[in-house]
């Protein structure tokens, strides 16, 4: 169904629609360079702050300091404090870990992959879904450091020379992960941080108090849109687009290992590499939905984050959400098809057995919800609906970590050795303490840095267009 | 001398024209990448990609070196009988540090190329030039290095490609 078969009688709805393709237009018409980049200034150098923006930023904040009591106890009782013991002993930090650098992933999907395929909508998106990629990182690397035990020998992770000349074992997943995951981190905030130089330098031009003057003129280290500078930046953005393309697909690969390369049932599977790179992306295009809505919302963003954008990140996760049902239908016929009673039992325990309630939760919110009403493009631009899908996807993706790693590790080969697994009130306070750090962070982004990149919406507009028109005395020079 | 602009057009013609004229001292000031404009002034191709395929190798190789000497020679673990030096398991944290270190190369090194940070430059000081050329105006500037440059020919010169105005930079 094309746009233009909707809703024919709402005269607004052509204003937003591009005669040219049938589809949303990506910007608003009537945008100009001034007015894209007072619009988003605007935003951040004001002087008066939303008090919206305090009372969610008290809740995330309050939230991050539950985070801080938790992970302060965590470390003078030690790990006895959640339910993590044997058999399950990858509880929710293993879940709270897998389920954040996921939703970090669709961040580099938006800024890498998509401007490699030139998808022009992705423009107005980018930044902040970097920003969310950070942020998730954030939350995600906390985990592992605080389940290693001993946080404050986490160095022992990495190669160095040492007196205990220990070195660790390069063969170890776990140790891929170290790398992976500290690479992306890295690349995610240079990549991060180089596309915000030039738009720094905006900040520093618009600028009228002196603080800021100086604040963002260190930030933009000097930028002055030189076309030199501009097609080196612009060389060196391709590449790290190029460059963070493979690491994307290669980070939850790898952390996919940390399941595949065990024996247990459930775990000891192939296709978990696409599998969880596809739910990565799912789950993150679910969480830039979530921010995203409300961002356009309460900053008057319409014009540049359009029903085109959420129509396009609905398509993506319909896509990708086909991806995870063929990985959930390809474990059931595995389990059959292996003719491994171990297989088969894992399967049956992780439908019907205690947990059962948990797969179901994640077949309804990853499968029945959104697969079934993504195809309707009407739903895919009602902002409600979509808010109200992206809540229940995150939701579907968290229980699809929880299955996979207690279900299993709760009944593994021996039944003397199964166990049961009910996180305590410090799991729970991690995780929404994370949640919190979360939302405080990405509130101080939106607050203090351009949430949406200015020259790459610059180029989009019409006056980018280079004319044909030739003056007459260019002309004449040319004949002569 | 800053010639300001209205349209990136406007700019790419004078550019090409200034260049036609023999001008090489030039530079182009734009609030967006404009690719057009660095081809009038003659400006091509670039070396961060050599810079990134470097620092990508570089990381490649240390990386699979070390592991390489931390699991022949340094530490040699005999898990299960295997080989100590099992290079596929080396593979993904090489892959990760190729990854790295091109991705540190291609920012830094286009940072270095670029001459940056250079928090002062002269062109600051052009009154106009804050005002627009990081929002919404296109600049060309004919640098008073370049063997043609004289203050009142250049500034008609400018004139003539009917600017919004032609300012003279204070070096």
């Amino acid at each position: 169904m094309a746009t233009s078969d909707l809703k024919p009688k709402d005269p607004d709805l052509y204003r937003r629609i591009d005669p040219a393709t049938g589809e949303y237009r990506v910007i608003a018409p009537g945008q100009t360079f001034k007015s894209v980049t007072e619009k988003i200034v605007r935003i951040v150098l004001t002087p008066d702050t939303p008090l919206g923006w305090f009372a969610i930023f008290s809740v995330g904040g309050a939230f991050a300091t539950v985070l801080l009591v938790a992970v302060t106890w965590l470390f003078l009782k030690g790990t006895g404090i959640w339910a993590v013991t044997q058999p399950v002993a990858w509880g929710f930090a293993i879940i709270n870990f897998v389920w954040w650098i996921g939703i970090g992933h669709a961040g580099t999907l938006i800024s890498a992959i998509l401007l490699l395929f030139k998808q022009g909508w992705r423009n107005s998106i980018n930044r902040f879904a970097e920003a969310m990629t950070i942020f998730a990182v954030v939350c995600a690397g906390l985990f592992p450091l605080i389940h290693i035990g001993r946080p404050w020998l986490g160095y022992w992770l990495l190669p160095y020379p040492n007196s205990m000349n220990v070195w660790p074992q390069f063969r170890s997943p776990l140790l891929w992960d170290v790398f992976a995951v500290s690479t992306y981190a890295t690349i995610s905030v240079v990549f991060w941080y180089i596309g915000m130089v030039p738009d720094f330098g905006t900040m520093r031009d618009r600028a009228q108090s002196q603080v800021a003057q100086y604040f963002y003129g260190l930030l933009s280290l000097g930028w002055r849109g030189s076309v030199r500078h501009w097609m080196r930046y612009e060389t060196a953005s391709l590449l790290l687009a190029g460059l963070a393309t493979p690491l994307v697909l290669s980070v939850h690969t790898v952390i996919s290992f940390d399941f595949a390369v065990a024996i247990l049932p459930g775990w000891h599977t192939t296709i978990f590499p696409p599998y969880f790179v596809a739910g990565a992306i799912y789950s993150g295009f679910a969480m830039v939905l979530t921010l995203a809505i409300p961002l356009r919302k309460f900053y008057h963003l319409e014009g540049l984050v359009t029903e085109r954008h959420i129509d396009n990140m609905g398509k993506v996760m319909l896509a990708t959400g086909f991806i995870v049902a063929y990985g959930y239908g390809m474990e059931v016929f595995m389990a059959w098809y292996s003719a491994s009673h171990w297989e088969a039992f894992m399967m049956w325990n992780r439908m019907f057995g205690l947990m059962g309630w948990s797969y179901w939760v994640l077949v309804t919110c990853n499968l029945a919800i959104p697969l079934t009403t993504l195809w309707s493009r009407k739903l895919r631009t009602s902002i409600p609906f979509m808010f109200f899908i992206s809540i229940v996807v995150n939701t579907g993706m968290w229980f699809e970590r929880f299955v996979i790693v207690v279900t299993s590790l709760t009944r593994d080969f021996l039944p003397s050795s199964w166990g049961t697994y009910r996180a305590t009130r410090w799991d729970y306070a991690i995780y929404v303490g994370t949640l919190g750090l979360f939302t405080a962070l990405f509130l101080l982004f939106v607050r203090f840095l351009p949430m949406i990149p200015m020259n790459e919406i610059r180029m989009m507009l019409p006056g980018a267009k280079i004319g044909p028109k030739i003056t007459p005395k260019a002309a004449a020079k040319a004949g002569d | 001398m800053l010639a300001e602009f209205d349209t990136p057009s406007d700019l790419v013609r004078a550019a090409q024209q200034a260049r036609l004229d023999g001008w090489r001292r030039m530079d182009c000031y734009t609030p967006y990448p404009v690719e057009e404009a660095a081809e009038a002034i003659g400006f091509h191709r670039n070396k961060v990609p050599l810079v990134t395929l470097v620092g990508g190798l570089m990381g490649l190789t240390a990386m699979f070196s070390m592991e390489t000497w931390v699991s022949v020679l340094a530490y040699p673990l005999n898990i299960a009988g295997r080989p100590t030096y099992s290079w596929p398991a080396f593979i993904v944290p090489a892959y990760e540090w190729t990854i790295l270190f091109a991705g540190l190369s291609a920012a830094f090194g286009m940072l270095a190329l670029n001459g940056l940070p250079t928090l002062y430059h002269p062109l600051f000081n052009a009154p106009n030039f804050r005002d627009g050329a990081t929002t919404d105006k296109f600049f060309l500037c004919l640098e008073a290095l370049d063997p043609k440059f004289d203050l009142v020919a250049t500034r008609a010169y400018l004139a003539s490609f009917s600017p919004l105005s032609v300012v003279e930079v204070e070096y």
